[in-house]
């Protein structure tokens, strides 16, 4: 099992903030996002979306989750 | 060392502007700012989001740069995460230098990075309906300041 968070308004598109996603070997990250509904999937490959793989920034490259890992999504921040 | 806290409650502007002045007698000068939800809007509430693993070490990164780039005595952030009302403080950035422009400077650059380039996401409710807040154009922009 993994888990993918949606911060921001992709809680909104993903209907909650987090997702448990069964993996039976380790996944990449486009096949990942080919397993969710389309207008998610884009959203989340969105050019300004950020990603964090267990706490910390991690390029959409290349990536691969594995059992135990968390995904975060992270869109454009407003703060203060 | 800068004081960083990301507060999951309100917190009281004055009495932290209080004990930092008192921490600080050898600054000739402190200059502070400080973020309320506005009143008068439509909106009734704002919530802002965080995300552990990155928002405080990426507010503590932040005051580091300021303390490295200005001649601080020191520097205080404070940034609120959760539901809010109009009046609610939700940030206070107070710098304590020898010479005001280092204090002034430093909360200016602390605030426009706070604002677009750091780890909160923003939602408004008016009407009974919640809205994420988009960073504005303008507080992109102000980051091409520094």
């Amino acid at each position: 099992m993994a888990r993918l968070l949606f911060l921001g308004r992709l809680e909104d598109l993903a209907g909650g903030p987090e997702r448990a996603l069964p993996l039976t070997a380790p996944t990449a990250l486009a096949d990942i996002l080919a397993g969710l509904p389309a207008d998610l999937a884009a959203a989340l490959s969105g050019p300004r979306v950020r990603l964090a793989r267990n706490g910390a920034l991690v390029a959409p490259e290349g990536l691969v989750l594995a059992e135990g890992d968390e995904l975060a999504f992270l869109p454009p921040v407003s703060g203060g | 060392m800068p004081e960083v806290r990301l507060a999951l409650a309100p917190f009281d502007p004055a009495a932290e502007l209080t004990a930092f002045g008192a921490a600080h007698d050898e600054a000739g000068g402190i200059v502070s700012f400080l973020g309320k939800v506005r009143a008068g809007d439509a909106v009734d509430a704002l919530e802002l989001r965080h995300f552990a693993p990155l928002t405080l070490p990426g507010m503590q990164a932040l005051a580091a740069q300021a303390e490295s780039r200005w001649n601080l005595a020191g520097l205080l952030v404070v940034h609120r995460s959760g539901v809010m009302v109009p009046g609610d403080p939700i940030v206070l950035v107070a710098a304590a230098a020898r010479h005001r422009r280092d204090a002034f400077a430093a909360t200016d650059f602390v605030m426009d990075h706070l604002k677009s380039d750091s780890w909160f996401w923003k939602r408004e409710r008016s009407g009974g309906e919640w809205r994420w807040i988009e960073p504005r154009e303008q507080d992109h922009a102000d980051l091409t300041r520094w």
